[in-house]
């Protein structure tokens, strides 16, 4: 008997030449940009100034104009650092750790996922450098010789341990792009007419030539960064949750957290992705690279890490009862039926349900259901750290110190400048950047193409 | 010394491969490859030979982790070994486990930044330099050889130019370099 397993879906639709994909990319760069860009520019620009404001005042004055009080004294800024740092946890793992899987997928989307990572852990990083209150200290978690009689910084802390993690996970993943952006900007650099273009991206392509040798260095260099950014994108967030885990407050300090905050991370952040790609594919006219076929392969991952975020909740749940220890039952007792029973049953409703509803085909190839899914994704994964946060605080061991805790302007204000400021970064990326990786996705045309799969289907059938 | 190359140009990369294995297999030697992506397989046709960065960023890799090393053992140990909840820090074995993580980021920062920085000048893509493709093409969607007279001299400019007509090329050009 002779059995041949089915041809995958072409990842690159429509009978497209080298030529094609390098004008498709170009293209919305090269054009004026649509009124919507500088609609929805205007706008982001406003919400990240106001909240560039609200810092510049929370700077001036100091960190009590947050929401905090003595019981709560963690809350929105530390639930906002997790969330961003959680989103940009896509980027580097879809082109890292796939590039190591050899998944040709992500040659559709690893730029602009990288992208948002950068943006986004610029955002997170924002908000322990503002929590320190004296910004102009922040030197201080540096190890540097000093004159307090030497005193070095305690390297027995997580949150140092997440200084190292989180600058390294930034400058390693600004390092990847670039080095991958290097050879498209030398594509653009080489058919931009206005000069003043051609200068930029001049001076951006590093005079790039697209020598053999260097093409040869350039694949190994993606490969070996994309061996050391595996496991930092796993350190990265394991680091974080050690933030918790290694206190001894009821509801935080569980051996489960760092693989259940890594799920979660990349959970949200395939979400945070699914929104920008499904937005970013129509607005350039990408349909032909990032199709039905990319948001379902990001759809399972989404399914996957939802159900092992789903599990932990349970496990996390069952261990609080089965351990006996009263104060670690009541913590969870809690956060289901306390009084922010609401938070915690969005979190529920928003990261176990919906994902599981990616079991049916129709939905998880359906366009606009995977860009409801994926804000109602975000929405969940922020009420988690919600959750985990404050609800874990807010009664402690003294009844007569429970209390509630109330966001101030102030606190959302600059939640809410974070998210303008991001997208002003990534408009910024999307209009002058190339946002797919076009040498990549050339290497592909033949291997993925749908004239190429084509002549693989009649030669298949030829038999 | 004057040289004259010549730049054979392809539309294909398999064609360019092709080419190149047929006119290696006479003898002549392919000075260099132009192409606006990897062409996998190309490198030994034309006698690139496998870069060496992998060994440079173990390299990098190890320094960062004994730099780490070093550092937290002179800083928690030796320096200003603290006291926390009657858990002294004596030896650095006993304590290792608090810097595992750190150790491990360090590593992979010198590792991917010594590797990064040693790629762009072994290259010498850096900020500010000249591109040296000879066609904007190149980076779109063709593909260049460059054949030197002066590598080829059992070989007349007309016999290399006759060659290269057989393997399939869209354009032939050529220019005198000093």
């Amino acid at each position: 008997m002779h059995k041949e397993s089915a041809i995958r879906e072409p990842l690159i639709l429509g009978h497209k030449t080298y030529h094609d994909i390098t004008d498709d990319v170009c293209k919305p760069i090269e054009d004026k940009a649509p009124k919507m860009w500088y609609v929805l520019f205007t706008i982001a620009a406003i919400l990240g100034l106001y909240g560039v404001g609200t810092i510049l005042y929370l700077l001036g004055t100091g960190i009590g104009v947050w929401g905090l009080n003595k019981t709560v004294g963690w809350a929105w800024d530390i639930t906002n650092f997790v969330w961003w740092v959680g989103i940009g946890h896509a980027g580097t793992l879809i082109s890292a750790v796939l590039l190591l899987f050899r998944q040709k997928w992500r040659m559709a989307i690893n730029r602009s996922a990288e992208a948002m990572t950068i943006f986004a852990v610029f955002m997170a990083g924002l908000f322990p450098l503002i929590h320190m209150g004296r910004i102009w200290m922040a030197y201080w978690v540096l190890p540097l010789p000093n004159q307090f009689g030497s005193l070095w910084v305690n390297f027995n802390s997580p949150l140092l341990w997440d200084v190292f993690a989180i600058s390294t996970y930034l400058s390693v993943s600004l390092v990847f792009w670039y080095i991958g952006l290097i050879p498209d900007f030398a594509t653009l650099r080489d058919r931009v007419k206005n000069p003043l273009s051609k200068r930029m991206y001049t001076l951006l392509s590093f005079g790039w030539s697209g020598r053999a040798k260097h093409w040869n260095r350039f694949e190994l260099v993606s490969l070996v960064l994309a061996g050391v950014a595996t496991p930092l994108v796993f350190s990265v967030h394991s680091i974080v949750s050690f933030d918790f885990a290694t206190s001894v407050i009821p509801g935080w300090h569980t051996t489960i957290f760092p693989p259940y905050f890594v799920a979660g991370a990349v959970f949200s952040g395939f979400a945070m992705v699914q929104t920008l790609m499904l937005v970013m594919r129509k607005a350039m006219r990408l349909e032909a690279y990032i199709h039905t076929k990319h948001v379902e392969y990001m759809n399972i991952v989404i399914m996957v890490t939802g159900s092992i975020v789903g599990v932990a909740y349970l496990t996390e749940l069952f261990v609080s009862w089965y351990s006996g220890v009263e104060y670690e039952s009541y913590a969870f007792i809690n956060r289901a039926s306390g009084p922010y029973w609401w938070a915690y049953w969005s979190m529920m409703t928003c990261n176990v349900v919906s994902p599981q509803l990616m079991w049916f085909k129709k939905l998880r190839r359906s366009l606009l259901f995977t860009f409801i899914i994926s804000i109602v994704v975000n929405i969940g994964m922020w009420f988690e750290r919600f959750v985990i946060i404050v609800t874990s605080i807010h009664r402690d061991y003294l009844p007569s110190s429970w209390s509630m805790f109330y966001p101030s302007p102030v606190d959302i204000g600059i939640f809410v400048g974070t998210i303008g400021l991001f997208f002003v970064f990534f408009l910024l990326f999307a209009r002058f950047f190339p946002v797919l990786a076009l040498n990549e996705l050339k290497t592909i045309l033949k291997s993925s193409g749908e004239s190429y799969k084509n002549q693989s289907d009649d030669h298949a059938t030829g038999h | 010394m004057a040289d004259k190359v010549i730049y054979a140009m392809y539309d294909d990369d398999d064609v360019l491969k092709d080419g190149a294995k047929k006119l290696v297999a006479k003898g002549v030697k392919i000075s260099e490859v132009f192409s606006p992506f990897p062409i996998h397989g190309i490198d030994p046709i034309i006698g690139v030979k496998q870069t060496r960065l992998g060994i440079m960023a173990f390299i990098y890799g190890m320094t960062g982790l004994t730099l780490a090393t070093i550092g937290m053992r002179f800083f928690m140990i030796d320096d200003w070994p603290m006291n926390i909840g009657g858990k002294p820090n004596n030896t650095y074995l006993e304590n290792i486990l608090a810097f595992i993580p750190i150790t491990f980021e360090f590593t992979v920062l010198c590792a991917a930044h010594g590797m990064a920085i040693t790629y762009l000048l072994r290259n010498k893509t850096l900020p500010g330099m000249k591109a040296d493709n000879p066609d904007p093409r190149t980076t779109d969607d063709k593909f260049v050889m460059e054949l030197r007279l002066s590598e080829n001299a059992q070989y007349s400019e007309d016999e290399l130019q006759a060659m290269l007509k057989e393997t399939g090329i869209i354009e032939l050009d050529q220019k005198e370099i000093k």
